[in-house]
């Protein structure tokens, strides 16, 4: 029990609950849980974009460096375009795409506003602060720049999935191999791109904003394939960000000679 | 089978009130309303109550049932256990006029303000004509019941009284949409629900969309595409700059 909220449940007129809710269920554990995996993930990526090593094991790079667009990168899986300083790693140039697409998607927004920000924590448990502005204001108003992570996000699936296509290559380079870490690759790279296709924004983008779907029936019949997906948006946001950071940690213990390959032809 | 239930009424007014403790009988296939119309009829006869259908239709008996808002009349007695204690209060963010019924004008204040529908010009033989597949995304939005149970519910207006003026609310919002996506509709309403009905406010954590009694995914079909569309009209950079540079001369 907690004192009246004077702005909120506790504003006058309305019925005099002291209780900040009566909820009996345990509605704490959705955000606890929401905040132990983002931690989780957050600190692992950090490690990893700054180690700036085993992120490479022929021929699978680890998505957290793809692409490797400096002449300090391992592996040859993607054009080097410019020296960097030594101290800025590969990933540290790339990481701010799937991150600004993770960080302004929708369906995080509502995932950490309520785990970390606790605005609300769960539906009808009041919020603790006394001000509320919602996404008027900078910097949340720049949460309307979705629509281009996604569009670069796009970009990344496309150079992810050309990764996967070089991964049914040996150690030597000759093609129609494949070994497990192919299909870790390949996986990575399908979930990723089930994760973007199902985004809000492409749902806009490919039809929603029409008005009038009789006058493009090709655009409606990706708004309809779009709409689909969408309802599984966390789903696949949640499965493909275990899974990327999956497919860097088998990357990682390839390259480390923690554990070998299996390979299947 | 019947078995004795606690029940934790508020009860008061705009001045005061508390929650009450009552013991009333339950038989199997009950809804919550059917035992406050049984505690009424047996305990309290002055208890206030708002009800009219009883069918999840009219949206008349909302309230929060263990601080979860709800329709009384759609929430079985049966998932509960029977020796769980039911909390049942007024919905708090409107202002209460007794017991469990509470003043909602609030909603319509907000409905008045929105700006109505303008078709075209009608046909020749006197009809409108569209496509089906044109107003079946606006169609979903019009299975709201008017329950508030979403307005109630969205803590921008919840959690924070002085947001009223600016909010109008998910339902609201909803509304909006619908018009927006609606094939005849003539006004664009991108600024408007940006600037006068405070989307911008709605931070899409979608608990209008869990406790709407019809499943409409208002968030996901109405709010987000809306935002989509302010994006549109306000933040593509060079209708961004444009804006810019128009407001710089004025």
């Amino acid at each position: 029990m907690t004192a009246l909220a004077p702005e909120g449940t506790g504003a006058p007129g309305r019925a005099r609950l002291a209780a900040r809710t009566l909820r009996s269920d345990r509605w704490w554990l959705q955000p606890l849980i929401t905040v132990s995996v983002l931690v989780a993930f957050i600190v692992y990526s950090t490690v990893r974009a700054f180690e700036n090593a085993n992120y490479f094991a022929e021929p699978y790079i680890s998505p957290f460096y793809s692409p490797c667009i400096t002449t300090a990168c391992e592996g040859n899986t993607f054009p080097e375009l410019f020296d960097g300083p030594a101290f800025l790693t590969p990933a540290l140039y790339i990481l701010i795409v799937p991150l600004g697409f993770r960080l302004t998607c929708y369906y995080y927004r509502k995932a950490y506003y309520r785990a970390f920000w606790l605005s609300p924590p769960a539906c009808a448990v009041a919020e603790p602060h006394a001000k509320y502005t919602g996404e008027t204001r900078f910097p949340l108003l720049f949460q309307n720049l979705h629509r281009y992570f996604f569009y670069a996000g796009l970009v990344f699936n496309v150079i992810l999935t050309y990764d996967a296509l070089l991964a049914f290559r040996n150690a030597e380079g000759e093609w129609f191999h494949m070994g497990l870490g192919t299909l870790v690759l390949l996986t990575n790279a399908v979930l990723l791109w089930l994760y973007s296709l199902s985004c809000h924004s492409c749902r806009h983008i490919v039809g929603g904003r029409l008005v009038h779907f009789s006058r493009h029936p090709v655009r409606y019949k990706a708004w309809t394939f779009v709409s689909k997906l969408n309802p599984k948006h966390m789903q696949y946001a949640w499965i493909s960000l275990v899974f990327v950071a999956f497919t860097d940690l088998y990357v990682r213990l390839l390259a480390t000679g923690a554990i070998d390959d299996p390979r299947f032809f | 089978m019947s078995y004795e239930a606690n029940l934790r009424v508020w009860r008061g007014d705009a001045d005061g009130g508390e929650l009450q403790d009552f013991t009333v009988t339950v038989n199997e296939g009950e809804v919550v309303l059917d035992i406050l119309h049984r505690l009424q009829a047996t305990q309290t006869p002055d208890l206030a109550v708002r009800w009219n259908c009883k069918a999840g239709k009219c949206g008349s008996c909302s309230a929060e049932v263990n601080g979860r808002p709800r329709l009384m009349c759609l929430t079985r007695m049966g998932t509960f256990e029977p020796d769980e204690s039911i909390t049942i209060t007024p919905l708090r963010a409107f202002p209460v006029v007794r017991d469990l019924v509470t003043d909602v004008s609030y909603n319509y204040d907000k409905a008045r303000e929105m700006p109505p529908f303008v078709p075209p010009e009608r046909d020749a033989d006197g009809n409108h004509r569209m496509q089906q597949i044109d107003v079946e995304r606006s169609q979903e939005f019009r299975k709201c019941i008017e329950c508030f149970l979403c307005q109630d519910v969205c803590h921008v207006v919840r959690d924070h009284e002085d947001n009223k003026p600016a909010f109008a609310g998910p339902r609201y919002l909803m509304r909006l949409a619908e018009l927006d996506m609606h094939p005849l509709d003539g006004v664009d309403r991108r600024r408007l629900a940006q600037d006068h009905f405070g989307l911008g406010m709605c931070n899409i954590t979608k608990c209008c969309s869990e406790v709407c009694p019809e499943g409409i995914k208002i968030t996901d079909n109405a709010l987000i595409p809306m935002k989509e569309r302010v994006v549109d009209r306000k933040y593509v950079p060079p209708t961004w700059l444009g804006n810019a540079i128009r407001r710089r001369r004025q």
